[in-house]
Parts: C-alpha cells; sequence; structure tokens
C-alpha cells in the first residue's frame, strides 16, 4: 500500500500539480494575448481598442468567454457528428501537450526527454489535423477549401522549418532542448543563423495560419474557413488552440534561437531576473511581432504562398544547413 | 512495471481495434482518421522499448506528412466506393496468397525464437546499449557508418520516384502567361513613377 | 550593379523592414477615432435625425394640419388625420410616423409651412422592439418638447439658406 503512494500516486499528484501550474498561466497568457493583439492591432491603425470592460479594456477576453460560453452550440445537419465536434477538442489538446518539453528554467520542464525538439516539431506538425477535420467535417464548401488550404500549406511550411532545426541541431549536437537553450550561453544563434532565425519566423507565421497567411480562414474570400460552421465553446477551444499555438512557436523561436531562459548578456543587472521572466519576456516580444506583422503586411496569394515555401525556402534553408555544417566541420566546431 | 504493461496492452488494444476499423470503416475519410489512431499507438509502443527517436520520426513523418496527403486526396477524390467493391470477390485468392506467406514469414519469425531461442546471441549485437547513447546518437553511428551506402541507395531510390512524381505531373501548356515575380518585387517607385508637371490644356 | 543591388534589397528584406517601422511609427500616433458613447462628432444643423413636432413659445402647437407632409412623404410613413378643435382651429386628432418607413430624406421638414414637423439632432432612438418606432403624436410632441432649445437653434440657423 505504502509502495503504491509512493511510487505511483505521490508521482502523479505531482506531475498534475505541474500540469495546473503550466496550464493555468497559459491560459491567461492566450486570454490576454486576444487583448494585446486588439489593442497592437488598434494602436497601429490608430483606434482606441476595446476599453470598457474593467480598466483599458483589462477584462474583455473574460467578457469574451462568457459570451462564447454563454452560446449555442449549433450542429449542421450535413456535418459529421463525432469528427465535427472532435476536430476542436483535438486542436486544444495538441496545443496544449506541446507544452510538455518546454523547459521554463535550467531544470525547470515537466519532462526532460532527449527528442525534445523532435517531438515538438511532431506535434506541431499534428495541428493540422485539427484544421482539416474541421473541414472535411463542416460538410460545407467554405470550411473544406479552407481545410485544404491549411493541409498543403502548413505541410510546406513545415519542411523549412524541419531544416531550420535541422540547422540548429547542428550547431547545438543533442535534441534536448535544455542542451539547446544552454549551447546559445556564449551567443544566440539568432546572430550567427539570422537567416535561419527570419526563415523560422516566417514559417511560424505560416504554420500557425497567422496574417500573411491566413488563407485558411481568409475572411474576405472563404468568409472564415474551417470556422465557418463552428459557434460557441467548439468555436472557442479553435480559438484557443490557434493562440495557444501561437504562444507555442513564439516559445519554440526563444528556444531555438534567443536562448531560452538566458539573460542577454550574463552580467548583473540581469542575471538577477529569473529565467523564466526572461523566458517569458522574449516570448511576449515574439508574439508582438506576430501582431506587428499582422499589422502590416496583406495576404498572400496562394500561389504565392506555395512559391515561397517550396521554391524560395526550401532551397534557401537546404543551402544553409549545407553551409552550416560545411564551417562547423571546416572550423571543427563541431559539438561533440 | 505493471503501469509499463497496463500501457502496452492499452496501446496495442488500441492499434489492432484500428488498424481493423481502417479496413471495415465504410467511410474513406474514416478510414485514413483510424490509419493515423494506428500510427500514433505504433509510436507510442515505440515509445515503450525506448526507440523515442523512431516513434517521433514515425509521428512527424507518417502521421504529421504521409497521413496528411492520404486525407487529402481521400478527400478531394470522389470515389463510389460500393462500385468498388462490386468486383472484389475476384481478387479473393491473391489476397489470400498475400495473407498467407505474411503469416508463414511471421511464423518463421517467431518460430526461430522459440525454437532457438539462442540464435540472437549469436550475432553481435550492432548496437550499443541504449543505457550508454541516446537513441539518435546511436542510429546515428549506424547508419552513417556502417549502413551508409544502404542510407544513401535509399535516398536515390527516393529522389528518382520524386522526379518521377514530378516528370508524370510536369506539362508545358501553350500561351500561357506567367508572373514574374522577381521583376515585379525589383520595380522601384522611383523607376515605374515619374511625376510631371503637365501644363494646363497642354496634356502630357 | 544594378542587379547586386536589387538582390541585396531583396534579400535583406528592405521593403518589408521598412513597411514594419510605418506601422511601428504609427503605434506612438495620437489616435483618430473617437470614444463615441462618451465622446461624440460634431453635428450638422442640418442633421436629419429623430422626427419632432414643435410648438409655438405659448405652448400652442404648430401643425395646422395642412397634411403637406403626408402628401410629400416618399415612403408614405406619415399619417395624419384632422378635425376642428372646440375653439374652431383645425388641429391634428392623429398624427403618426412610422420610423421604420422612414427614409430620413427631410421633405417633410421642407413641405412644412409653419416648421412643425422637423427632423432633430437625435440619431440614438434604437428599440427593442418594432411597435415602439411606430410614433404617434404625443411621443412627437414629447420629442419636441425634449430637444426644443436645438431644434429651435438649428432652423435659425438654416433660416438664410431657405
Amino acid at each position: 500500500m505504502a509502495e503504491l503512494w509512493t511510487g505511483y500516486a505521490w508521482p502523479t499528484i505531482i506531475i498534475v500539480l505541474q500540469i495546473v501550474a503550466i496550464i493555468v498561466p497559459l491560459m491567461v497568457g492566450i486570454a490576454y494575448l486576444t487583448y494585446a493583439e486588439r489593442k497592437v492591432l488598434a494602436a497601429m491603425q490608430l483606434r482606441q481598442g476595446p476599453n470598457i470592460v474593467g480598466p483599458f479594456g483589462l477584462l474583455q477576453p473574460m467578457a469574451d468567454g462568457l459570451k462564447l460560453l454563454g452560446k449555442e452550440t449549433v450542429i449542421p445537419a450535413g456535418a459529421n457528428r463525432m469528427v465535427f465536434v472532435f476536430a476542436p477538442m483535438l486542436t486544444f489538446l495538441l496545443a496544449l501537450i506541446a507544452w510538455a518539453v518546454i523547459p521554463f528554467d535550467d531544470g525547470m520542464v515537466l519532462a526532460d526527454i532527449n527528442v525534445g525538439v523532435l517531438y515538438l516539431f511532431a506535434i506541431s506538425s499534428l495541428g493540422v489535423y485539427g484544421i482539416i477535420m474541421a473541414g472535411w467535417a463542416s460538410n460545407s464548401k467554405y470550411a473544406f477549401l479552407g481545410g485544404l488550404r491549411s493541409a498543403a500549406q502548413m505541410v510546406s511550411y513545415e519542411v523549412s522549418i524541419g531544416f531550420v532545426i535541422i540547422t540548429v541541431l547542428l550547431c547545438v549536437g543533442s535534441l534536448n532542448l535544455s542542451d539547446v537553450v544552454n549551447a546559445q550561453r556564449t551567443v544566440w544563434f539568432a546572430i550567427p543563423l539570422l537567416p535561419m532565425f527570419v526563415v523560422f519566423f516566417i514559417s511560424a507565421l505560416a504554420e500557425t495560419n497567422r496574417a500573411p497567411f491566413d488563407l485558411p480562414e481568409g475572411e474576405s474570400e472563404l468568409v472564415g474557413g474551417y470556422n465557418v460552421e463552428y459557434s460557441a465553446m467548439t468555436f472557442a477551444l479553435f480559438f484557443l488552440g490557434e493562440y495557444a499555438n501561437m504562444i507555442l512557436m513564439s516559445a519554440m523561436t526563444s528556444i531555438l534561437f534567443l536562448g531560452g531562459w538566458l539573460p542577454p548578456f550574463d552580467i548583473a543587472p540581469f542575471n538577477w531576473i529569473p529565467g523564466p521572466i526572461w523566458f517569458a519576456l522574449k516570448i511576449a516580444f515574439v508574439l508582438f511581432v506576430f501582431l506587428w506583422v499582422r499589422a502590416t503586411v496583406p495576404r498572400y496569394r496562394y500561389d504565392q504562398l506555395m512559391r515561397l515555401g517550396w521554391k524560395i525556402f526550401l532551397p534557401f534553408s537546404l543551402f544553409w544547413v549545407v553551409l552550416t555544417a560545411g564551417v562547423l566541420v571546416t572550423f571543427g566546431w563541431l559539438p561533440s | 512495471m505493471i503501469v509499463q504493461s497496463l500501457a502496452f496492452y492499452l496501446f496495442a488494444a488500441i492499434l489492432v481495434a484500428s488498424a481493423v476499423m481502417v479496413i471495415t470503416a465504410r467511410n474513406p475519410v474514416h478510414s485514413v482518421l483510424f490509419l493515423i489512431l494506428a500510427f500514433f499507438n505504433a509510436a507510442g509502443l515505440f515509445v515503450l522499448i525506448g526507440a523515442e527517436f523512431v516513434a517521433m520520426i514515425l509521428v512527424i513523418v507518417y502521421v504529421g506528412a504521409v497521413a496528411v496527403l492520404f486525407l487529402f486526396v481521400v478527400m478531394m477524390l470522389d470515389i463510389n466506393f460500393r462500385e468498388l467493391r462490386v468486383g472484389t470477390l475476384q481478387y479473393l485468392p491473391i489476397g489470400i496468397t498475400v495473407g498467407l506467406v505474411l503469416l508463414v514469414e511471421l511464423a518463421l519469425v517467431l518460430g526461430t525464437w522459440v525454437i532457438a531461442p539462442d540464435l540472437t546471441t549469436v550475432v553481435a549485437a550492432p548496437t550499443p546499449t541504449p543505457d550508454q547513447v541516446t537513441n539518435t546518437h546511436a542510429l546515428g553511428l549506424l547508419i552513417y557508418t556502417r549502413y551508409v551506402y544502404l542510407f544513401q541507395a535509399s535516398g536515390l531510390i527516393l529522389l528518382i520516384a520524386m522526379i518521377g512524381a514530378i516528370v508524370l505531373t510536369l506539362r508545358s501548356r501553350e500561351g500561357v502567361r506567367r508572373q514574374n515575380i522577381s521583376n515585379q518585387v525589383s520595380r522601384r517607385r522611383d523607376e515605374v513613377v515619374a511625376i510631371r508637371k503637365v501644363p494646363t490644356r497642354g496634356g502630357v | 550593379m544594378a542587379l547586386l543591388d536589387r538582390t541585396a534589397r531583396g534579400f535583406f528584406l528592405t521593403e518589408l523592414l521598412s513597411g514594419l517601422g510605418l506601422t511601428f511609427s504609427y503605434m506612438f500616433r495620437p489616435r483618430v477615432t473617437l470614444n463615441y458613447p462618451f465622446e461624440k462628432g460634431p453635428i450638422s444643423p442640418r442633421f436629419r435625425g429623430e422626427h419632432a413636432l414643435r410648438r409655438y413659445p405659448n405652448g400652442e402647437e404648430r401643425c395646422i394640419a395642412c397634411k403637406l407632409c403626408e402628401a410629400v412623404c416618399p415612403a408614405l410613413a406619415i399619417t395624419i388625420e384632422a378635425e376642428p378643435r372646440d375653439d374652431g382651429s383645425r388641429r391634428t386628432t392623429r398624427y403618426d410616423i412610422d420610423m421604420t418607413k422612414c427614409i430620413y430624406c427631410g421633405l417633410c421638414q421642407e413641405a412644412c409651412p409653419v416648421d412643425a414637423i422637423v427632423e432633430g439632432p437625435n440619431f440614438e432612438f434604437a428599440t427593442e422592439t418594432r411597435e415602439e418606432l411606430f410614433y404617434n403624436k404625443e411621443k412627437l410632441l414629447a420629442n419636441g418638447d425634449r430637444w426644443e432649445a436645438q431644434l429651435a437653434s438649428n432652423v435659425a440657423t438654416d433660416a438664410p439658406y431657405r
């Protein structure tokens, strides 16, 4: 009995508490990301943004959540009910389980697995299923077109993301995310691998279906794409999943290129601030750039999107993989 | 240990059940979705035996890319599957033959273990034990040294397949006006826009 | 050289960066929108909003039931019934405007010889039911009493141009 307690029950409780400690700040982060998006876009478009609910509109996300909670979930008559309901849950679930391997500080990680980078890559490549299933199950042409676009787009940009990750891994010599961060103690990878950083960021925009690559939603031509038929909480789950994916991609960018929890300079005033705060600041910065790009760039045409992915990013990142490997081998900088 | 066993039986049961559903589901999209579930559980089994690299690659390649394209194609095609099923019976002998061959081969593989359990120890274990190096490391050591030619050969086969697919689908059409994006992008305002003072009634 | 220049421009994403810089600079400019329910934009004296029936300063209603507005109304939104009052003057017994039909063309106030029916500055009269938008004489007179100060000044400002 005692063995059952110490062997199984107690670790389970610890893990559940850790999961709660990750998910609760994440949910708050998602809520305020929607708020920040509206405020930043408003500021860049010389508007006010939400400012009624609470001081400076700070309670707006709660009001939005309550509104969606109070609405009716409409399931279209022609929809495939099982898949239709399952799709948003899948999107949301995938956005959450990826956080298991994200290191918030040295050793502060739920599952410090050896293939952390691959795990993140695998989970982010699964994100397409929620969207394509939603598009198919809705039995609506707009949703279907959105789903197809999303599938093609995410598969295309995954390839270049894969090559970028390989470039980083060449410099690290490990697939463990904590090792990736620790390898950046001397210099963040964003500096020597700047072109890869840009490619990764742009591919991350495509992978999360954000502007200027938000063709799966494409309000102006697809009236909302894959989530046309969704309402109330099913829609809210899609929404949460999408924003959680944005935060996840920002976290990935921070870990792979911006030194994760490391302070920019390892000297007195900077290393007083604890690692998780640096990490959060970096995520916030990348998220701001997400919003900034949305306020600046118009939506891509679909063939241009494919051209960018396959004809520019793929050869370019492949070239950089070879170049990085060549430089590392030539100068003997290969990590052991 | 009991948790591992429970996890194994859970993954194995779902894997077998979803594999059965792949061939019995009436809706082809459901079949593909069950196939994905099967891949996923196979990845779970790989993780259980400590092959996390293979598990992740399985998820990335098969679930993340191959199955997406399956789904893509199945959703796009409007196939009448009832019509396709009409002639199924005439393929039954071939199907049974293939199934039997597979069964015999599996029996041979398992039978070797049962009949001669010390046979596996005869071959020098090419892989280092998992507690010395990580999965990724071990695989890299093997693939890029001992099996490098096989690895390159498989890469070449894939390359040929890719080129073949491109050759099959590429066609040059007459009278298509193509967009030259690099020309468009390289246009600058001061090269293409001229501001002129036009005299009244003078015209440009 | 031009090719090199062009390639460099494309490679360093100068156009994208200058665009990003532009939006970033806009972030710190003053807002151009109004905080609507709390701040409102200026309204022209000719603004054609909610209707009102005005009274003379002594409290006598202006409308003489000439039915010109009813005749001119292109949307047929106005219904008037009239008969002589006890003191012999001709007044309306019924003056209804169906605000759901009204197209806010302002022809009624143009047609009115005594400036009785006017369209006021109020545009915030949304209701929760249709029935509340079928205005009757009491409602219109109440509107007139409520907005009289501004209605009078609007009519006075616009008078030279009529």
